[in-house]
């Protein structure tokens, strides 16, 4: 070996060869396309014909969307103006879109009110979302609900106070007695909070509505859009609470209380959601005197919330049987007490493992609110079968319509749906 | 549950007062409204344009009634009933009249308690063919495959016609109109059967009409009227004779543009006198002011103004007057005499 010097041979390599490039099929696109499109035979067949298929769907809706109108008075001035071009009318959505958005009742001069509530939510679901925030935004988030319903429902200042007073009292009550008793803390806030509403109810004058700073709108007058989010906000953030409780009723050793609860879910769940909106519309007249009647928006509210409730219920104690006993035990052998327990250990490992569970239902709430247009309200679909289909203008357009609303529904919850992927990684904590 | 407690206390203001038993006439007038179930929205019948105005023939109804008792076309709060909805409102009595394209059946008057006050509109079944097919009758429809609404009258009548007429047919069951449309436009069927106004309506959005023909058979009764609860007669003598008086107008020849001459001073013909509130006291008998016609026809005109506004043969949806001509004219539309 040791003649093997430099001078000794002709050429001895001192430095490593550069890398060469990797052969032209192992790289870049081409390996991509190799590796994920054109594996085997089977696999270029299959990509063959997907992109076939994806050209006919785009070679029928891109000239289509391209060609489409967007102004114009009615259908037939649309086929008018494409003259035999294939071309979508999206001059429906131009003109109607308000009616889409706010339903065709609500006073055009306070569209402002309702989208000043629609960006205030997104303030005030911000620190209930995003956690990191400042914990002191969540005093506008309960400050919210009484502020939303002034601005879109209008009419005197003093029902939303006298709302919030009700609370805030109830509240005080609940703080003063809750160290004695938590039975004796919500009863004695529940029953201040009634007072005070009953009282003030007699307080505000019945003319209170008709010189009020913002005008009053009916219940009826909602509709859109508008009226799916609403709704949909409402009864998600009302069933949660409310299944936990039946979730914790199901699994109590108190035989009322159980019994009370499975009945519940179990005659909520075994019946369609359609048929309670029945219930709620129709059949309720006839429970009340016909001299008052509750508002239909609160009647569906209280349907749906208890229709959503019954099955986060069941989703909770799902998540509820997947904790090991250990965890109960652990917080036993602590001497906390079934508050306690279920509030610092229980609940928070439970509704982790929930969260697909309860966003799925979220999402699937939120899509059937759809479902009130069949008792007469006009949410987008009410309004898209209804009103605008019947006009004389705009009687078969179809696809502009029901795609639009595609689109509304499809941007909602698939930012539900990216928000829960978000909060599951967020709140990782196991080492998988 | 507490939450629910608080919407309770916040639609404190959304309670409305429903209707007392004093009677609907008072209670309207006292509440200075008129609660009219109306659809969901059928063209030319009943639908709100791009700035939310309710418009149509059963919304003219509803007008020339709020305009004889309150003396205001526009004091009328519209209902939207769907199907299923539209008589329990009226039976709760959330609604004080329906005019809601209804056809007037006996069990409908008889065993839901409903009084119904007329008829507004004269329809029947009918059935729409491709003009390339060359079918003139629905006589020569043997073999036919036919486009059906399930679940209705419609069905039934369909079924009865082709076999009394010893033909066969195949049917293509359907859930909406609109999937009848899209059916039908894409050759799933040869014949399309509903409503013969519905047809009409339907054919006028199709983008070349004339290539669909109506066939001239109409194989069913469907008087469509607006109708009141049962037990409040004065209420429904104020809507029967609104109705009337909005026929009798036309059939006298009184309209929206000669009224405000006619009714200046009582003129040649007595009825006309009478109907104009210039002679008699036919208003006070009902309970409402003398001029109470006058009002309702200038709501928004007399039944053949308002019938050629809406769905005659000047609107897309172009209706000829058929059976809903005068009684002069070989149709049916017949009022009782004003006196």
């Amino acid at each position: 070996m040791s003649d093997t010097h430099a001078h000794s041979v002709a050429f001895v390599r001192e430095t490593e060869i550069p890398a060469s490039p990797p052969p032209a099929a192992e790289t870049g696109v081409v390996k991509w396309l190799r590796a994920n499109l054109f594996a085997t035979w089977a696999n270029s067949l299959l990509t063959i014909v997907a992109i076939y298929v994806i050209y006919l769907i785009l070679a029928g809706t891109l000239p289509w969307i391209a060609n489409g109108i967007w102004n114009a008075g009615s259908l037939g001035e649309c086929r008018e103006i494409l003259s035999g071009k294939v071309g979508a009318c999206f001059a429906v959505l131009t003109e109607r879109w308000p009616q889409l958005i706010y339903g065709f009742k609500y006073p055009t001069s306070e569209y402002w009110r309702p989208t000043l509530a629609f960006f205030l939510m997104l303030v005030a679901l911000a620190p209930v979302l995003f956690f990191d925030l400042p914990r002191k935004l969540l005093i506008f988030t309960a400050l919210f609900p009484f502020i939303a319903y002034w601005l879109i429902w209008g009419g005197t200042i003093l029902t939303p106070i006298l709302a919030l007073a009700g609370f805030v009292g109830g509240f005080f009550v609940y703080q003063k007695f809750v160290k004695d008793s938590f039975a004796l803390g919500a009863g004695g806030g529940a029953l201040v909070a009634l007072i005070i509403w009953v009282v003030g109810g007699w307080l505000i004058p019945d003319t209170a509505n008709e010189n009020a700073m913002l005008l009053a709108v009916p219940s009826r007058d909602l509709g859109g859009f508008m009226l799916n989010m609403m709704l949909g906000l409402t009864c998600v953030s009302l069933s949660i609470p409310l299944g936990i409780v039946l979730a914790l009723g199901r699994q109590s050793h108190m035989p009322l209380i159980k019994g009370i609860s499975v009945v519940f879910i179990e005659f909520i769940r075994g019946v369609p959601l359609i048929t309670l909106l029945f219930v709620a519309s129709v059949m309720l007249a006839y429970f009340f005197p016909p001299e008052s009647t509750v508002d239909l928006f609160l009647r569906v509210v209280i349907m749906i919330t208890m229709f959503s409730a019954a099955y986060i219920a069941e989703v909770i104690r799902g998540g509820l049987a997947a904790l090991p006993k250990g965890q109960y035990e652990a917080a036993d052998s602590l001497g906390l007490d079934y508050a306690q327990a279920m509030r610092l250990i229980i609940l928070p490992q439970a509704l982790k493992i929930s969260i697909p569970g309860i966003v799925n239902i979220a999402v699937g709430l939120f899509k059937d609110t759809t479902l009130v247009s069949v008792i007469s309200m006009f949410d987008i679909l009410g309004m898209i079968r209804g009103p605008i289909l019947a006009s004389t203008e705009w009687n078969g357009v179809y696809w502009e319509l029901l795609g639009f609303a595609c689109v509304c529904f499809f941007i909602t919850c698939y930012g539900i749906s990216q928000y829960s992927q978000w909060l599951e990684r967020r709140l990782a904590t196991d080492h998988r | 549950m507490k939450k629910s407690v608080l919407f309770g206390a916040m639609t404190v203001a959304g309670v409305a007062a429903g209707v007392a038993s004093a009677g609907t006439l008072d209670d309207v007038k006292a509440r200075g409204k008129l609660n009219c179930g109306v659809t969901t929205g059928l063209v030319g019948f009943a639908a709100p344009d791009a700035n939310g105005e309710w418009e149509g023939f059963d919304v003219g109804v509803c007008r020339a009634v709020a305009a004889a008792v309150l003396g205001d076309a526009t004091a009328v709060e519209f209902v939207p009933t769907t199907g299923k909805t539209r008589f329990t409102a009226l039976a709760s009595g959330e609604i004080d009249v329906l005019a809601r394209n209804t056809t007037w059946t006996f069990s409908r008057d008889v065993d839901l308690k409903f009084e119904f006050v007329g008829v507004n509109y004269y329809d029947g079944q009918g059935f729409m063919v491709p003009k390339e097919l060359g079918v003139s009758s629905a006589k020569e429809l043997d073999g036919a495959t036919v486009c059906i609404q399930t679940g209705t009258t419609t069905e039934l009548n369909l079924a009865d016609f082709f076999r009394s007429n010893n033909m066969s047919y195949e049917p293509v069951p359907i859930e909406t109109n609109a999937e009848a449309q899209q059916q039908y436009l894409a050759g799933a069927c040869d014949v399309y059967t509903t409503d013969a106004s519905g047809l009409a309506s339907t054919r006028a959005t199709f983008e070349t009409p004339a290539d669909h023909v109506l066939l001239p058979e109409i194989v069913s009764k469907e008087p469509l009227g607006p109708l009141v609860r049962h037990g409040d007669s004065e209420w429904g003598d104020v809507v029967r004779w609104t109705l009337n008086a909005l026929i009798t107008a036309e059939e006298l020849g009184v309209s929206s543009a000669n009224i405000a001459d006619m009714s200046a001073a009582a003129g040649d013909n007595p009825e006309i006198n009478r109907l104009l509130g210039t002679e008699g006291t036919l208003g006070e008998m009902l309970g409402l002011e003398a001029d109470w016609a006058k009002k309702a026809i200038m709501a928004g005109g007399n039944y053949a103004e308002l019938f050629e506004k809406n769905i005659g043969e000047t609107t897309p949806i172009g209706l000829a007057r058929g059976l809903n001509a005068q009684w002069t004219d070989g149709g049916l539309l017949y009022s009782p005499p004003f006196r």
